[in-house]
C-alpha cells in the first residue's frame, strides 16, 4: 500500500479469528488498549462480547412495556367505545360498559402491541434493513455467518491509526487484518 | 475427535447433537438442503401429492363461494360441525411450535433447537389452514370483514365485542402475527447465511434482501437475543390465551357438554398434545429422508413423547372431569348429554377417541416403544385422528340432541366436507413442503451454538 493513498477513507480495519474465546480476548484487549469505536462479528450470539465491548443494556425492554401499554389501552378504549358509546346494544341485560366481556381482547391487543413494538424497535435499533455496509467489502467476511469470526476496528475511534493500529491486530494472533473500504 | 464409547444397554440419555459437529458441518448440512440445485424425487412426490388436494381445496372453495354453504353437511341443530372441528383441530396442532419455540425457550430447554423452526413453520401453515374454516364458514367471506373486524364502515356497526367469537377473531390473528413476527426473526440470521453461502448470483440476492443486511454484528446480536427472549416471553401466555379463548367459544354458552369449567386448560393441553403428535409426524419423515438423525435425535423423539405423554394424560383427566360432573351435578341435560356421549348413535366415536387418547398413549410409558420410530409415527398420526375425534364428538354430540327433542337430528358430513378437510390437509403439505426446499428447516445458528466449537474457554477470567 502506498503512502499517496493514505487519507482515502477507511471504514476500518479488521480481524480475523477462528474461536469466539480468541474474538472475546481480542475486544477486551482492544478495549483495555482504549479503543472504542469498534464491533465484532459472529456466526452465533456470544453473551460474553456485550462486557468485552463494554455494550450498554438496550432500550428495547421499555419499548415493548410501551408498546403493550398503548395496545392494551386502545384495545380497551375500542371496545369501551363501540361498545358504550357508538353501538350501544343490550344484550342480556348486560351493562354496556360491561368490562369482564372486554379482557380477553384487551389482553391479546396487549400481546400485539408489545409484540409489534419489540420487532420493530429491534430491527429500527439495529438500524436494519441495512442495504448496504463497508464490511462487506472484504471478501473474508462472507465466513462471518459460518464459522469466522471478526473484530473491527473503526476509523472514527480517535485512538485509531492505519498502521499502529494494524500492528495492534496482528499482535492478537489473528488469522488475518484487512483493511475494510469504505 | 472420537465419540466416547456408549454402552448400548439403552439407559444413557441421547445427547442433543451427535458428537463430532462443528459450525460447518452444521450449516452444510442444514444450508445444503436449500442451497442444492438438485431437489431429491421424493420431495416432488411429497409436494405433488399435497398440491393435488390443495386443487381440491380450491374446487371446494370454489363451489362453496358459487353455491352457499348448503353444499355441506351442516344443519340446523348442528350449525357448527366440519368448520368449527377442524378449525379447533388445525388450530392446536399450531400450539406445539409456539410451546417449543417460546415456552421451551424460557425453560432453558436446549433440546428445542433441532425441532424449533420447522415447528414454528408447521404453526404458521397450521393457522392459515384453520383460519379459513370460520372464514368460508360465513359463506360470504368477502363480508366477514365487517362482521369480524373493528373498522369504521358505512353503517355505522361494530362487532360485539362480548362474544367469544370475537375474541376468537383477536386471538387467532394476534398469534398468527406474533408467530409470524417470531418465526421470521429466528430467519433472518439464518438467512444472512444462505446469503453468504449461495452460489448463484440470483439466490444470493433474493436472500441477501431477505436477511436485512445482517451482518452479525455484536451490537445486534445483543439486542436480538433480547427481542427473542422478550417475544418468547410474550408468546408464552399468549399461547396459553388462544385456545383459552377457542375454548370459551364452547365454554361461555350454556350447552350442556360445552359449558364446562375444565374446558381451557382442557382444551390447552388437548392442542399442545395434538401438536406434539404433528411434530413427530412430520420430523421422523423429515430426519429420516434428509439424513438429519445427527440433529434430530433419538433424545428429541424421547423428549416430544414425553410431552404427548404428559399432556395426553391432562386431556384424559378432562374426559374424567367431564364425565364426573355431568354426574355430580345432578342436572338431567347434563346426565343425558353424556349418556347420549357414551351410548347413543357417536358412541363408537366417543370410544374410539378413549382409546386413543386415554388407553393407547400408556404405551408412551415404555422405553421400546420410544426407541421404536416406525411405531411412533403411526402413534401419532393416530394421536391426531383421535384429537380430531375429540373435536367432533364435543361439537356433534353435544349439538345433535339439545334441550328440545322436536329439533333433534343427526349429522353427517358429506363429500364437499371432507374435500375441504383434506384440502386444507393439502394446502398444508405443500406450503410445508416448499418451506423445507427454501428455506432452512432447521435454525443454523441455534444448532452452531450446541455444538463444542461454541464453548467459551473461561480459564482467562480471574
Amino acid at each position: 500500500m502506498s503512502h499517496a493513498e493514505l487519507p482515502a477513507a477507511l471504514h476500518g480495519l479488521m480481524a480475523e479469528f477462528e474461536t469466539p474465546t480468541a474474538l472475546v480476548r481480542a475486544a477486551e484487549q482492544a478495549r483495555l488498549a482504549g479503543y472504542r469505536e469498534m464491533d465484532a462479528y459472529s456466526p452465533i450470539p456470544i453473551e460474553e462480547l456485550n462486557e468485552a465491548l463494554g455494550l450498554r443494556r438496550t432500550r428495547l425492554p421499555k419499548l415493548v412495556f410501551l408498546g403493550g401499554v398503548i395496545g392494551g389501552t386502545a384495545g380497551y378504549a375500542l371496545q369501551y367505545w363501540s361498545q358504550a358509546m357508538a353501538y350501544p346494544m343490550n344484550i342480556g341485560g348486560r351493562p354496556y360498559h360491561s368490562w369482564p366481556h372486554f379482557i380477553p381482547v384487551t389482553f391479546e391487543t396487549t400481546v400485539l402491541g408489545a409484540a409489534l413494538a419489540c420487532f420493530v424497535g429491534m430491527w429500527a435499533l439495529n438500524k436494519l434493513p441495512q442495504p448496504y455496509h463497508p464490511v462487506f467489502n472484504v471478501p473474508e467476511f462472507a465466513r462471518a455467518s459460518l464459522d469466522r469470526f471478526f473484530l473491527c476496528i473503526e476509523s472514527t475511534d480517535p485512538k485509531f491509526d492505519r498502521e499502529e493500529t494494524a500492528r495492534f491486530l496482528a499482535g492478537l494472533h489473528p488469522v488475518g487484518v484487512s483493511e475494510v473500504a469504505p | 475427535m472420537a465419540p466416547p464409547e456408549q454402552p448400548h444397554q439403552g439407559r444413557v440419555t441421547p445427547p442433543v447433537i451427535a458428537p463430532g459437529h462443528t459450525f460447518r458441518s452444521v450449516t452444510d448440512k442444514i444450508g445444503g438442503i436449500v442451497l442444492t440445485k438438485r431437489t431429491p424425487i421424493g420431495w416432488f412426490v411429497g409436494f405433488g401429492i399435497g398440491f393435488i388436494f390443495l386443487l381440491v381445496l380450491n374446487v371446494t372453495i370454489g363451489n362453496l363461494l358459487v353455491t352457499g354453504i348448503g353444499i355441506w353437511g351442516n344443519n340446523v341443530p348442528v350449525g357448527w360441525a366440519f368448520d368449527i372441528i377442524n378449525f379447533v383441530w388445525w388450530i392446536g396442532i399450531g400450539h406445539a411450535g409456539t410451546l417449543i419455540s417460546a415456552i421451551l425457550l424460557l425453560f432453558r430447554q436446549q433440546w428445542r433447537t433441532s425441532i424449533n423452526r420447522f415447528a414454528e413453520a408447521m404453526t404458521l401453515f397450521a393457522v392459515a389452514c384453520a383460519a379459513m374454516f370460520p372464514l368460508l364458514h360465513t359463506g360470504r367471506p368477502w363480508l366477514a370483514a365487517y362482521w369480524l373486524f373493528p373498522y369504521p364502515n358505512t353503517m355505522g356497526l361494530w362487532p360485539q365485542f362480548r362474544s367469544p367469537l370475537i375474541w376468537d377473531v383477536f386471538a387467532v390473528s394476534t398469534y398468527g402475527t406474533v408467530s409470524l413476527l417470531f418465526w421470521f426473526t429466528g430467519l433472518v440470521p439464518d438467512l444472512a447465511t444462505l446469503r453468504d453461502r449461495a452460489q448463484s448470483k440470483g439466490v444470493r440476492r433474493i436472500f441477501g434482501v431477505l436477511s436485512l443486511g445482517w451482518r452479525g454484528s455484536a451490537r445486534h446480536w445483543h439486542r436480538y437475543e433480547m427481542a427473542y427472549l422478550l417475544l418468547a416471553g410474550i408468546s408464552t401466555p399468549l399461547v396459553l390465551s388462544v385456545h383459552s379463548v377457542v375454548s370459551f367459544d364452547f365454554a361461555v354458552s350454556n350447552l350442556p357438554g360445552w359449558h364446562a369449567t375444565v374446558f381451557p386448560p382442557y382444551f390447552v393441553a388437548g392442542a399442545i398434545y395434538s401438536g406434539f403428535a404433528m411434530v413427530m409426524t412430520l420430523a421422523i419423515p423429515l430426519r429420516k429422508f434428509y439424513h438429519l438423525e445427527d440433529f434430530i435425535t433419538m433424545r428429541h423423539i424421547h423428549n416430544m413423547t414425553k410431552v404427548m405423554l404428559v399432556t395426553g394424560m391432562i386431556v384424559a383427566y378432562g374426559y374424567a372431569n367431564e364425565a364426573f360432573f355431568a354426574w355430580y351435578s345432578a342436572n338431567p341435560y347434563e346426565a343425558f348429554m353424556m349418556s347420549n356421549r357414551m351410548t347413543g348413535p357417536y358412541a363408537l366415536f366417543y370410544w374410539t377417541l378413549i382409546a386413543i387418547n386415554a388407553v393407547m398413549i400408556q404405551l408412551f410409558w415404555f422405553r421400546k416403544v420410544r426407541d421404536n420410530i416406525v411405531l411412533l409415527f403411526v402413534l401419532s398420526l393416530l394421536v391426531n385422528v383421535g384429537m380430531w375425534l375429540e373435536r367432533f364428538v364435543i361439537i356433534v354430540t353435544s349439538l345433535h340432541r339439545d334441550f328440545l327433542p322436536s329439533s333433534w337430528d343427526m349429522y353427517a358430513p358429506t363429500r364437499w366436507d371432507f374435500a375441504m378437510f383434506t384440502g386444507t390437509i393439502g394446502l398444508f403439505l405443500s406450503l410445508f413442503f416448499l418451506f423445507i426446499r427454501f428455506l432452512p428447516a432447521l435454525a443454523m445458528f441455534e444448532m452452531r451454538t450446541i455444538v463444542p466449537e461454541a464453548k467459551m474457554e473461561h480459564e482467562h477470567r480471574g
